[in-house]
Formats: structure tokens, C-alpha cells, sequence
């Protein structure tokens, strides 16, 4: 069990946590004492392993979340217009994954500052009507910000030309940091520090974008999740408050009770002297923002305070609220302190080199967070640092950024969400379609499709390189694929629909369509065209077959949509039967081009 | 490595993906013989193969593959 948790610290163990995540997380439920809360995911890119790793760092500190994870690349959708699942949830955090895969357009060469501007202006513009409109849940937003492209067209020039990438990125960032200055609820998930830090040949796997539409590696997921679950930690008030410290080899270098003042390694005159005034800054500027500071050292009393007399020490002896320098066991000393203090045990630290002390205090009073730091203080800060104990949401906030949040509220209620209505969404997404019949060049790409869908797909039919062969050069079939463009870019060919005819009926032995475009109207244009060439072939009806899977519910009622009567139900499958002379044409959205 | 130690391997890291212990597959096991194999599974169980055996597979590649065996197959390739 205390090897699962550890696993779950910096350093962590990557592959592990990536290959063991099921039993690290049967082993954290045996914990008793969760609070319970509800974390929605609205990703720009797949989520699914972010979610699963996320989980179990809350487990690990004593959150236990619900998930609710926007259909793929939906965050846009979800957050403008909603859905009701994600109204009945009531998240008490949206976590918003976009990464730069999510930037719709860059600065082009023959663009204009103004250009630029008004480019960088509307990227903006998307996320703050999304704030805005999260704003009604009144819960927390964790909003990552924008990571560095891996590729830079310009070069060194990249970061500095306007029409560069990185510079673009750059501009956006510091636009997100400002809004999250002012806004409350708003906070930001530094993906541009974590993949520096993780290094962005590393942080990206263009085979893993291509395969699965994960907008970070696989080996990325765990300190992402990391990451996120810091944030979440913080304002769930679980960060830690006090950092408890060994004296010798720990503060300074060498035994003050052997060496004397004159001789411990403290300053910069030496290599050593000067790591361990490293650390003391660190740990002093933890204290200038709010971390409680206290020592526990096996050592004389008087030689401990002494050692913060020397000219050279940072911290000095009153920075500390709490100082147990005598010889009683450790464990014993860290109760005391947390009493002294009065605050949890569960929000204390304790860096010591020691690892038998180290050993001492974990074993008897587990609750205590106790690194294990090694015995090189080069090692100690990231060991602090990388692990978030002390993570803040926020430095105190003043009166003055309170009052500039009210106003800004102000202007947020006066100005109204982007579009008005998701029909005025889905026009503004300029949408075109290629309906046609199945062509030799993309036999391979509608097989594929066939084979791998699984959600929006009515029959769940599978059928061989052969089989679409056969039904392509078949005049008994109706055979069509569907592509779709929006002004983001083109999903590629999407969907497909096989209607076999006999006897004036046109019967769909397959109906299907990838979850990418749902919502879009595609279903309605698919369904459009279909009908069109069941007329050009004389057919009257079309019957539609809906086979219950463990994952079509989604199309359960896909034909009810579409306007056929029911003919028959046996348990959950049905078949459903549409008359067809007096259809009239359904998609509004969508331009199609067909043969 | 034999074949048969790269399958012990591969069939550990099954065990650990889908966490079931005495989990056993077979040169001919497809996804759609286990419940929980969707196309999420499969590139984490794709990943940690990479990571475990220090290899990388080309996009064409894993379209190609159609069984536990004829991955195992392309890892004694890649191996070699």
C-alpha cells in the first residue's frame, strides 16, 4: 500500500502508474475517508487516460471524484450551449484540456498587425465567452493554457516576428493569465511550464495525436494529471501549512553541536555553503507567502538557535513559529508542533536527511507527508516544489483585486454569450459536405470506419474489404459516404450508410457515423441524400433496423429523429419504416455536394 | 529474447492493463474477445509494449495488426 503511495510522488514512477492504475486505484478506495466531488472534463483533444490517472491522485488526496467528460473535442459546444447531463451533474470543477492542437488559426506571412491583432482577439474571444458561460455552475475553472508547437516554422524568429507560432502562443498566454488575475474561479493549469519542464520532444507523440487524438504523449498523462490534481487539491483546502525541518545537513552543512557556528557550511564562500543557502531562500520565500515554518532537530537547544545567528543564514530564528530542539524521538516532536500550532497533523511536512528519522516519523504517524528527499540538499527543493504541498490558488487576495472583480462582473452580464442560439453556432461553423456514393479511393477509409465504430452505429454490421467491394459495383445497393469540412479544418469521411433495395424497399443494413461530428446535422444530410437516391431508384419505403449493443444507445432513438414510425420491437432492437413520398429535406445546416 | 519470453511479457502487461491476474491470452486473441479491449485500451496496452520492450511501432504497422500473434510477430522483427 505505502508503495503504491510512493509511486504517486515526485519522482513518479511513470510506467508504473500507467500499467498498475487499476489495483493503485483498488488499493486507495480501502481508504476510508473520501469527500466526494464532481469534476466535469471538457477536452479539445481525447481525455480518457487523463481522466483515469486524475482519479487517482484525488483518491490519493482523500478526494473522491464523479467524472463527466464531454463527447470528444465538445468543450466548445458543451460550455457554450450546455447539455443537460452536464446541468444535472453540477460539477464542483470544469477542468477545460485544450492544448495548441485547439488554436484555429494562426497568424498567416501577408497578415497585417491589425491582422494579428484581430486574430489573437478571437481566439481570446472563444474562451472568454466559455468562462462566461461557465460562470452559472459558480464553480472553480481549470483552464489549461497553451504549450509551445513542437515544430517552429520561423526558427529563432518564431518567438519574436508577429507572425510566429510561439509568439502567438506567448500573447495568448499572458491574455489567460491576466483574465485569471481578475476573474475568480478562474484558474490556470501551466501546461506551457509543464511541458518545458517534461521537454516538448517528449510532451508531444505525433503517432499517439494521429492514432487516438491524445494531444500529449502517453508518458506526459501522469504529470499532467499530477498537475491538475494540485490545483484541485488547493482549493479543496487540502494543501499542506506547515514545513517542519531537521537542523543539521539539512538547514546548513555540518553538526552545529560538533563543528560550532565558526564551521558549518552556510553562505556562498563554498559550493556546499552555497546549496544550502539555496534552500534557505526557498524555503524563506515559502514562508514570506504564508507557510508556517518550524524545527525539529535532535540537538541542544541552545546550539540550534545559535546556528541562525550566523551572518551568512537566511532564515532566521524567529521566521520559525514552532522549534523542538531537544533529544526526545521525532514522531513525538512533529505531535507536538502540530498541537503547538494548532493545525492537523494531515498539513504538516517534515524534510529530514535522515532516512531512519525519515522512517520514524512516516511509520508512526503516516499522516504526515515525509518525502523521501535523500541526503543531497541540491535534491530537497524540487522534492517540496514538484509535489505541490504547498500549492496556493491565490496570494491573499487584496481588497484592490476584489473590487476589480466586481466591476469586470459587471461588464460580463452586460455582454452577451457569443451566439444567441446552437443554430446560429452551427451556421457560423460555415459547413460543407461531400454525400456521395462509395468510390475505389476510399474503400479502404469506409472499412476502416465500418470495423472501428462502435457508439453512433445503428447495426453494428461489420463487413470485409471483399463484402464493400461487392456492394460498391452492386446496383441493388444504396451506398453512401459523407465528409465533412467546417471552417476548423476537414473531419475526413465520416460516416456511412448502406441501404440494400428489394421490391421498391430500401432496407439500411448499415447506418453509422463517427462520434467527431456529433450534434453537427450530419445525420440529417446523410439521411437527405439517401432518400434522394432511394427516389432516383423508384423505392416508396425505407426501413430502418436498430440492433441494441453495449455501446449504440446513443442512436437508440436515432429513427424516431428522423421521422419513421415504429413496426416492430423485440426487447431493446426494433425496426422502424419511413414513407417517403412526401419527405421533405431535413439538413439546414450543411452545403452538400453529391454526385 | 524467444518469442515465448516477449509473449510472457506482453501477457503481464494484459494482466496489468486490464487487472486480472491469472489473465491468459493466445497468439490468436483479438479484441473482440475481451470485454474491455475498445480502442482506449488498446493504445494504452500499445504504449506500455513500447515502453516495457523499448521499441516503437510505426502507424502502418499497428493498422496491420490484427491478433495478439501477429503483434508478437512484429516485436520478433523489430527485435532482431
Amino acid at each position: 500500500m505505502e508503495l503504491f503511495l510512493t509511486n504517486l510522488e515526485y519522482p513518479l514512477d511513470i510506467n508504473k502508474i500507467l500499467r498498475k492504475k487499476k489495483s493503485i486505484k483498488k488499493d486507495l478506495l480501502l481508504n476510508g475517508n473520501f469527500i466526494a466531488k464532481n469534476i466535469a472534463i471538457l477536452g479539445g483533444s481525447t481525455t480518457s487516460e487523463i481522466k483515469n490517472i486524475l482519479e487517482i491522485f484525488l483518491l490519493k488526496n482523500g478526494i473522491k471524484p464523479k467524472f463527466y467528460e464531454s463527447e470528444y473535442n465538445k468543450y466548445y459546444e458543451d460550455a457554450l450551449f450546455g447539455s443537460n447531463e452536464l446541468d444535472k451533474f453540477s460539477p464542483d470543477i470544469i477542468y477545460i484540456h485544450i492544448t495548441n492542437q485547439n488554436i484555429i488559426k494562426y497568424p498567416e506571412l501577408k497578415d497585417t498587425p491589425e491582422d494579428v491583432a484581430i486574430l489573437l482577439s478571437n481566439e481570446l474571444q472563444r474562451y472568454k465567452s466559455i468562462w462566461n458561460s461557465l460562470s452559472k455552475f459558480d464553480c472553480a475553472i481549470i483552464q489549461n493554457n497553451f504549450d509551445y508547437t513542437e515544430d517552429r516554422g520561423l526558427g529563432n524568429l518564431d518567438c519574436y516576428d508577429i507572425h510566429g507560432k510561439t509568439y502567438f502562443i506567448n500573447k495568448l498566454n499572458n491574455e489567460f493569465s491576466l483574465n485569471a488575475r481578475k476573474m475568480k474561479n478562474l484558474y490556470i493549469n501551466d501546461i506551457n511550464y509543464l511541458s518545458s519542464y517534461i521537454g516538448l520532444r517528449y510532451w508531444f507523440d505525433k503517432s499517439l495525436w494521429y492514432q487516438a487524438k491524445y494531444a500529449i504523449s502517453m508518458e506526459s498523462i501522469p504529470e499532467l494529471a499530477f498537475n491538475i490534481s494540485k490545483i484541485i487539491s488547493s482549493i479543496f483546502g487540502r494543501s499542506k501549512k506547515c514545513l517542519v525541518l531537521d537542523l543539521d545537513n539539512t538547514c546548513w552543512g555540518g553538526v552545529i553541536g560538533d563543528d560550532g557556528l565558526d564551521r558549518i557550511h552556510i553562505g556562498t564562500e563554498t559550493a556546499i555553503s552555497e546549496s544550502y543557502t539555496v534552500f534557505q531562500k526557498y524555503v524563506k520565500e515559502l514562508k514570506d507567502r504564508g507557510v508556517t515554518l518550524a524545527i525539529c532537530s535532535k540537538n541542544d537547544f541552545e546550539n540550534a538557535k545559535e546556528g541562525f545567528s550566523h551572518p551568512e543564514s537566511i532564515l532566521k530564528f524567529d521566521d520559525f513559529t514552532s522549534f523542538k530542539a531537544n533529544w526526545n524521538p521525532k514522531n513525538q516532536n512533529i505531535l507536538d508542533i502540530a498541537k503547538s500550532i494548532n493545525i492537523a497533523v494531515d498539513s504538516l511536512v517534515f524534510i529530514d536527511d535522515n532516512p531512519v528519522e525519515r522512517d520514524i516519523v512516516f511509520s508512526r504517524i503516516p499522516s504526515v507527508s515525509v518525502p523521501n528527499v535523500g541526503s543531497d540538499v541540491v535534491e530537497f527543493i524540487a522534492h517540496i516544489d514538484r509535489n505541490g504541498y504547498f500549492e496556493p490558488i491565490s496570494i491573499a487576495d487584496d481588497d484592490l483585486n476584489r473590487s476589480q472583480y466586481y466591476k469586470d462582473n459587471k461588464k460580463r452580464i452586460n455582454k452577451q454569450a457569443t451566439f444567441k442560439s446552437y443554430d446560429e453556432f452551427l451556421v457560423s461553423l460555415d459547413m460543407t459536405a461531400e454525400i456521395k456514393s462509395f468510390s475505389s479511393v476510399y474503400l479502404d477509409r469506409i472499412t476502416q470506419l465500418i470495423n472501428k465504430t462502435n457508439q453512433f452505429n445503428l447495426t453494428t454490421k461489420r463487413y470485409t474489404t471483399g463484402e464493400i467491394d461487392t456492394i460498391t459495383l452492386g446496383d441493388e445497393y444504396i451506398k453512401v459516404y459523407g465528409k465533412l469540412t467546417d471552417k476548423y479544418g476537414d473531419n475526413g469521411l465520416i460516416a456511412v450508410s448502406i441501404g440494400r433495395v428489394e421490391n421498391r424497399t430500401c432496407h439500411i443494413d448499415l447506418w453509422l457515423m463517427s462520434c467527431r461530428v456529433l450534434k453537427r446535422n450530419m445525420e440529417f444530410a446523410m439521411l437527405d441524400e439517401l432518400v434522394s437516391k432511394c427516389k432516383d431508384q423508384d423505392v416508396s419505403e425505407i426501413i430502418g433496423y436498430y440492433y441494441k449493443s453495449a455501446k449504440n444507445s446513443i442512436v437508440s432513438d436515432l429513427y424516431e429523429k428522423f421521422g419513421f414510425n415504429l413496426l416492430e420491437q423485440n426487447d431493446e432492437d426494433a425496426v422502424w419504416k419511413l414513407d417517403i413520398k412526401n419527405y421533405e429535406i431535413k439538413n439546414k445546416f450543411i452545403g452538400v455536394e453529391n454526385d | 529474447m524467444t518469442r515465448e519470453m516477449l509473449f510472457d511479457g506482453v501477457q503481464d502487461i494484459f494482466r496489468d492493463i486490464f487487472d486480472e491476474e491469472d489473465m491468459v491470452i493466445e497468439d490468436k486473441t483479438r479484441s473482440d474477445d475481451v470485454e474491455e479491449w475498445d480502442s482506449l485500451n488498446h493504445i494504452n496496452l500499445v504504449s506500455a509494449i513500447e515502453k516495457e520492450f523499448e521499441i516503437r511501432f510505426a502507424l502502418e504497422e499497428l493498422m496491420a495488426l490484427k491478433d495478439v500473434g501477429s503483434m508478437i510477430d512484429l516485436m520478433v522483427k523489430k527485435l532482431k
